[in-house]
């Protein structure tokens, strides 16, 4: 057992991403209470060079082609054995489509609690403390991050990316792969995102439509408003979900970040791993009929107007406004 | 081919959340349930699979307020086995403890695949998917969109971050989190509810005490404090839009 915090650094095709960088941030704070290192796990295959600028104090590198593709199994075997050895005070992972699955996969491997959708970590009186976000980000759930191993699954929001970040290049030490047994999960290929559409994450204005619209019929009003505005027209996970939109619209956890000017959301309540994706957009406009949706904690201008009545106004007066 | 799909029910966001007085956990008094609706995709999945290649569809879920009609709405989907845990389900159970009895129900069933919802807005200590194959010792693959089968296995399509899908081939029996089904989950009319109710039996199983064990405790539960919320623009639609074309032209965009 150490006083360590581990973080598992999370890449995708030679790509860090983001989380990882808050993972360091969180990892940091815990560890000026426990009195431990922040060490870096990496996994991968040919990654020796990937992991430059993670604020971390060490960095542990298991280089195996076994583990060149994020194959749940191998993962969860290979950090089984890694931190299982080590019982760190707190590993931490991204509360994502690699990360969240390792988590669970290993709580019950291993038989350590895990804390899901946790947003922030401080130090209470010594003791290290979990503030996760529940219901949508309607609720917040804090505790102590039960001793004396735990794992903590991070949501973005509570750190900065860039408070993870280190000009300096931590010490890497190499560590032997560990046997991967045969496996019962195999990559056949990845599939690019569509391409031929308009790129969302590029566009300067956005009108996004959310479970509100109600129905395929009523994305045609909010097509009109974004042409009248120079936009397109994006959308949050039901609509995408229930076909009315293209998975290339989709705003996101599982679709793509985005930084317009103007980020006009219309029936979407802003659940977290909606308003992740959009914190960079330069001014976030919400309708929604729900006072309290956690959209509106987000925007910089808000009304409790209903989408369907507003919408062909607001098209009339920018196309006035354009003439 | 015998698909089971566990299925959670969640406080229904659009009503008023409130803390009860302990301060650590949700008001049971005013908390309306509902089924998770990515367990609505996971049974969405299961009917797909069962209609384009036969087989038989189980639905399983923890005796709570509202969970017959979550059960006999499955039925009237196409599910062929209705199963109701019987327990003490109260706020602090949490998924370790759900995973742990859901696996010893699943077990004696040998099924081929477990489809569950990839998440749940309440899973604080994990979804539900990776703890129950943790427990059944099965394979684990989550954010599904999409699944076929054949030759004994799964082939899924696995969503990241972007648009990129990874296809992954999993050798049954294995559990997977469904992300979207590969339809969205059909509309049943309520006549076809009743129907169901006639013809369809739920089957009740006692479940062993609940372990909780692998969650944290939770301290304090509050709504979040925001830091500046949002400036709200009032009137008429005309109004409003008004003040919205002058915010775009202060904003530049217009």
């Amino acid at each position: 057992m150490s006083q360590d915090i581990y973080v598992v650094i999370e890449h995708l095709r030679g790509q860090i991403a983001d989380i990882s960088y808050v993972l360091c941030a969180a990892a940091r704070q815990l560890a000026a209470a426990s009195g431990g290192k922040v060490v870096g796990v990496l996994l991968g295959h040919n990654v020796q060079n990937l992991a430059q600028d993670v604020a971390v104090d060490r960095l542990l590198v298991m280089d195996d082609p076994q583990l060149a593709d994020f194959i749940p199994d191998r993962y969860q075997q290979a950090l089984a054995a890694l931190i299982g050895a080590q019982a760190p005070r707190v590993t931490l992972f991204g509360d994502t489509s690699i990360g969240a699955e390792l988590a669970g996969g290993l709580s019950v491997q291993l038989g350590w609690p895990l804390v899901s959708y946790c947003r922030s970590v401080r130090a209470d009186d010594g003791r290290l403390m979990y503030v996760s976000q529940l219901c949508g980000g309607k609720v917040m759930a804090e505790g102590e991050i039960p001793a004396p191993s735990a794992l903590v699954a991070m949501v973005p929001g509570g750190f900065q990316a860039e408070q993870g970040k280190s000009a300096q290049p931590p010490p890497v030490e190499t560590v032997a792969p560990t046997a991967v047994a045969g496996g019962r999960i195999a990559l056949k290929q990845y599939i690019e995102p569509e391409s031929g559409d308009v790129d969302i994450s590029k566009e300067a204005i956005l009108v996004s439509v959310g479970r509100g619209i109600q129905n395929a019929d009523n994305i045609e009003m909010v097509r009109e408003l974004a042409e009248a505005l120079g936009g397109v027209v994006s959308a949050s996970r039901p609509v995408v979900d229930q076909g009315w939109l293209p998975t290339t619209r989709l705003v996101g956890k599982s679709g793509k970040r985005v930084k317009p000017r103007l980020y006009l959301a219309l029936g979407i309540s802003g659940a977290p791993e909606h308003a992740e994706a959009i914190t960079d957009s330069q001014t976030i406009i919400a309708v929604n009929t729900d006072a309290s949706a956690p959209i509106f904690d987000i925007a910089r201008y808000g009304t409790t107007l209903d989408l369907f009545d507003l919408v062909p106004a607001l098209t009339e007066k920018v196309r006035q406004a354009k003439q | 081919m015998h698909i089971v799909v566990p299925v959670k029910l969640v406080p229904d966001l659009v009503e008023e959340l409130v803390i009860d007085p302990s301060g650590c956990a949700l008001d049971a008094d005013t908390l309306r349930l509902q089924l998770n609706e990515f367990d609505g995709h996971a049974i969405e999945q299961a009917i797909l699979l069962k209609e384009g290649g036969g087989g038989q569809v189980t639905v399983i879920a923890p005796d709570l307020e509202g969970v017959d009609d979550v059960l006999y709405t499955a039925a009237a989907k196409g599910a062929d086995r209705l199963i109701k845990l019987c327990g003490s389900f109260g706020q602090s159970v949490n998924n370790h403890a759900i995973a742990r009895v859901v696996a010893e129900v699943i077990k004696p069933l040998q099924p081929d695949l477990v489809l569950t919802g990839v998440q749940s807005h309440s899973d604080l200590d994990g979804s539900m998917g990776p703890l129950l194959a943790g427990y059944l010792g099965l394979p684990y693959v989550g954010y599904v969109a999409g699944v076929t089968l054949g030759d004994g296995r799964a082939t899924v399509r696995k969503e990241y971050p972007g648009g990129l899908v990874a296809e992954l081939e999993v050798t049954l029996p294995a559990v997977l989190g469904i992300q979207a089904a590969d339809q969205p989950p059909r509309y049943v009319a309520f006549t076809r509810i009743r129907q169901a109710m006639k013809t369809s039996t739920i089957e009740e199983q006692t479940v062993a005490a609940l372990d909780t064990s692998g969650g944290p405790a939770v301290a304090r539960m509050y709504k979040p404090e925001v830091a500046a919320r949002a400036t709200m623009l009032d009137g008429k639609p005309d109004e409003v839009a008004a003040q919205l074309v002058a915010l775009f032209r202060e904003l530049g965009v217009l």
